[in-house]
């Protein structure tokens, strides 16, 4: 053979699967995806197309879970706050001072920016379970301080607020669940899309260093107070941006909508849908609507019985979440192949 | 001042409720490593089986009795079976099955003894402990009971060669099967007498509280904010923790305007905090120290 | 020369990752064995197989009886004492307590009792920390610690996992005096793996060099260390 040796006769294979590269395939999966989300308003009934709206808002929820606890190491158990914090922003200026809705969501994610960056500080002092409970505090402060009579004029006390569901703009031909629907579409797709970059960049991967060796991490010259009360920041944004999202879909927000067992539940989706995985973040979301009504359905008296059951067996078939199945079974199709 | 004192007295006898859980939250805490959510339910079943004992005609000691070895297998069952087949996935998963423990032993409870509150007997009898008229005979007996498991745990783990092996098997469990100890009965066990302190707690909560399945998610986190504020490495300090947050809840009921009833959890709850912020080991737990 | 331990065909697996291929070595009574290798040669695998501490396929022979398979615990019950790489230390626990630990499979208060004062007679270092928390120890004093818990067992075996990391080299010195004398005076027979060669092979009586899992060389600790061939390619000195 004559002619040097090429860069490329050296480079290592693509990984692939039936002769497709795998970036490939996962391109194919996500186009498919987005075109089976566009057509769900136009295929299904108003009551389902609310549903998967509520199931993609918990995912952007979960999302936001998954930045602080998956990807930074820092344990949350008290998202639901975050989540509440953005769902009354929105109720309260769409009801009490008339403005549109669009603008809520700016309006929640600085709110709820600054107050996660704010409690991110003194939680620079925690580790680990200490944190959970400090979260966990947290949690369940937040409803009892809404019904409280200190904001009782503002927050309507233990009655909440309810707020007129918007319609579609522009004299579209859709009703509010489909307009609704899609435009939380939308701003899920611009969530996800701004968290994968996130994470794909620097400031991803010092985070990540953060959560895996924080010692070697600030030896690098990470400044890991700053990340860490940061990373609380937008991880709260993303969840209060999802609440108002929630606040808008359902037109209504109660204290009582928001304990704890929503705090619960965003961490059980987080961990079903997978740890650090952002596409495993949609799995958790449809995870936490649909499966305690599934429980129900087996058994009224025993709901939670069954749904404790089901979140056994899930994690002991799948410890690593969805995405950790995933993975598995791409390495699967993977091995096959050769 | 007379306020001020009467308040103190009914801040300790709350408070020994809280001591109570907070003494078996830290327990657990010692054997497995972990904290554990579900311990709350598993104390209300506990009381639940006792309760039913007590119904059937049992003698309330004897059931008393009874309901600790129950509690005691359940918890070892409750180990080995539904928790070694995760044991080596994630730390996030774990609290997960807890949390799936959590959800099936408060709708069995509800669903098996319905939700309607149930009288559960004191054995220490009712009225004013000498006289005091804020200290019923049956917190002077909680209190004394408290005291007295932790003078027994407190010897259990410090003076026994089997509570050294369980401290082990739960600081470093590969360094422990090193040494012979068999790690994984000693979690088992662990989660035996955490329950079984956990069931003897709940049965001493009970008469003030009135047994109802969800009875113990406030007493729970109670118990959390005393064993922080003790720390958790310390049983002694839990105890006194759980006295501290009963007394600091009382006076700030009293003397803050602001908080009415609904805020009394936050309260403690910002206590949690607060300590966490100011001493991360709590008042009397021991900083571990890692070298790099 | 009886075999305390011996080894066939050692394959061993962390997960679907093979990390040993056929490994056989054997370890006589009262001597000293080292394993040598480079970085990711299979040298903790080696030991951990031996423990039981991964999943192995082969054969361990240990006296009359087969320990492949069986769980680590009760391999160290039958006299095989492991002090695994980064010394394995209980940090929260005292000293004494780590001491204390290691003889847990014992009976016997006052035997456990002059058992901890002998360990102590070894390394009188530890005995003036004796209540002093375990993980404020520096590296070396751990390092002693861990083979005290280990001396605690009585064992028949000790295996050793890079006893010399991280340590200056005037305790490595000590420390391996006192391995020395433990092998002579306790008749412990060891299993030393060590990436410093030159220490090793001082110390040692038998040798074995593995590579990428696989035995390349064995021989009298002596003749590695004195030709000179063997050193140049093998042990880099």
């Amino acid at each position: 053979m004559h002619g040097p040796v090429t860069e490329k006769h050296l480079a290592p294979p693509e990984a692939q699967i039936g002769g497709i590269a795998l970036s490939h395939w996962r391109l194919m999966v996500l186009v498919v995806g987005l075109a089976v989300a566009a057509a769900v308003p136009f295929v299904l009934k108003n009551f389902f197309i609310f549903q998967i709206t509520l199931a993609i808002i918990y995912a952007i929820a979960i999302l936001g879970l998954n930045l602080l606890t998956g990807f930074n190491g820092q344990f949350s158990l008290g998202h639901s706050a975050f989540y509440a914090i953005g769902a009354y922003t929105a109720a309260i200026m769409m009801d009490g001072f008339d403005i549109s809705y669009v603008w809520t969501l700016p309006a929640a994610a600085l709110v709820c920016f600054v107050f996660g960056f704010l409690f991110g500080l003194p939680a620079l002092r925690l580790e680990g379970i200490y944190l959970a409970l400090a979260t966990f505090a947290l949690a369940i402060a937040i409803p009892q301080f809404l019904k409280s009579t200190l904001v009782e004029h503002w927050t309507g006390g233990v009655q909440g607020i309810t707020i007129i569901k918007p319609d579609a703009p522009f004299g579209l031909p859709l009703n509010s669940d489909q307009w609704l629907y899609l435009f939380t579409g939308v701003v899920a797709i611009l969530m996800y899309w701004c968290a994968t970059n996130l994470i794909k960049s620097r400031t991803g991967r010092a985070l990540i260093a953060i959560r895996d060796h924080p010692v070697a991490a600030s030896a690098m010259g990470i400044n890991v107070a700053l990340y860490k009360s940061l990373t609380f920041g937008v991880s709260a944004l993303y969840t209060g941006v999802a609440g108002a999202l929630g606040a808008i879909a359902i037109s209504f927000v109660a204290p009582d909508s928001f304990t704890f067992q929503l705090a619960i539940a965003l961490f059980v989706g987080l961990v079903v849908g997978g740890v650090a995985s952002i596409p495993g973040t949609i799995v958790g979301g449809f995870f936490v609507l649909f499966v305690p009504n599934i429980a129900e359905s087996f058994s009224k008296g025993l709901a939670g019985a069954v749904y404790g059951i089901i979140l056994l067996l899930v994690i002991y078939l799948m410890p690593t979440g969805a995405a950790g199945l995933g993975r598995w079974v791409t390495g699967r199709l993977m091995k096959q192949d050769r | 001042m007379e306020l001020f004192l009467h308040q103190i007295l009914a801040g300790l006898a709350t408070g020994g409720i809280y001591a109570c859980m907070a003494l078996a939250v830290v327990m657990i805490y010692q054997a497995i490593d972990h904290l554990n959510f579900a311990q709350g339910e598993m104390a209300m079943f506990s009381t639940f089986i006792s309760w039913q004992l007590i119904q059937w005609g049992t003698p309330f000691w004897l059931a008393f009795g009874l309901t600790i070895i129950i509690s005691f297998a359940a918890g070892l069952v409750i180990e080995r079976v539904v928790l070694k087949p995760i044991h080596d996935a994630p730390v996030l998963s774990h609290v997960v099955a807890f949390i799936a423990l959590l959800a099936i032993l408060n709708s069995g409870a509800g669903f098996i003894w319905d939700y309607t509150i149930k009288n559960f007997p004191s054995p220490f009898g009712s009225g004013p402990f000498l006289g005091l008229s804020l200290l019923s005979k049956h917190d002077a007996g909680m209190i004394f009971v408290t005291l007295l498991m932790l003078v027994l745990l407190y010897l259990f783990f410090r003076h026994t060669r089997i509570g050294l092996a369980m401290r082990a098997a739960a600081a470093n469990p590969e360094s422990a099967r090193l040494a012979g100890i068999r790690v994984g009965w000693m979690n088992g066990l662990g989660w035996g007498m955490a329950a079984a302190v956990g069931s003897v707690a709940g049965m001493l909560i009970a008469p003030v509280v009135f047994l109802e399945p969800n009875m113990m998610l406030s007493i729970l986190l109670y118990g959390f904010a005393g064993a922080v504020v003790g720390g958790l490495t310390s049983p002694g300090g839990a105890v006194f923790g759980g006295f501290s947050v009963g007394i600091i809840e009382n006076l700030a009921g009293t003397y803050i305007p602001v908080v009415g009833r609904e805020m009394k959890l936050s309260i403690a709850l910002c206590i949690i905090v607060a300590v966490l912020c100011v001493k991360p080991s709590g008042l009397f737990g021991r900083p571990v120290v890692t070298r790099v | 020369m009886t075999k305390v331990l011996e080894a066939r065909e050692l394959c061993a697996f962390y997960g679907p990752t093979q990390v040993l291929f056929g490994l056989s070595l054997d370890i006589d009574e009262g001597g000293i064995t080292t394993l040598l290798g480079a970085n990711g040669a299979g040298k903790t695998t080696t030991l951990r197989s031996l423990s039981g501490m991964c999943r192995t396929v082969g054969t361990i022979r240990y006296g009359e009886k087969s320990i492949n398979g069986r769980a680590t615990e009760d391999i160290v019950r039958l006299g095989i004492a492991h002090v695994p790489q980064g010394r394995g230390t209980f940090s929260r626990q005292t000293v004494e307590e780590n001491l204390q630990i290691g003889a847990m499979t014992r009976s016997g208060r006052a035997a456990i009792a002059s058992d901890i004062e002998r360990v102590y007679g070894y390394f009188p270092r530890l005995k003036e920390r004796r209540t002093q928390q375990a993980g404020t120890l520096s590296g070396g004093e751990q390092q002693m610690l861990a083979v005290g818990r280990a001396m605690m067992l009585r064992p028949r075996l000790m295996l050793l996992d890079e006893p010399s990391f991280g340590l200056a080299p005037l305790i490595v010195e000590e420390l391996f005096g006192i391995l020395r004398t433990l092998n002579q005076s306790e008749k412990v027979s060891m299993l030393l793996v060590e990436q410093n060669a030159a220490l090793a092979l001082d110390l040692a009586d038998h040798a074995y060099l593995i590579e990428t899992g696989r035995v390349v060389m064995e021989g009298p600790a002596k003749q590695l260390r004195d030709d000179e061939n063997i050193r140049r390619s093998y042990l880099g000195y």
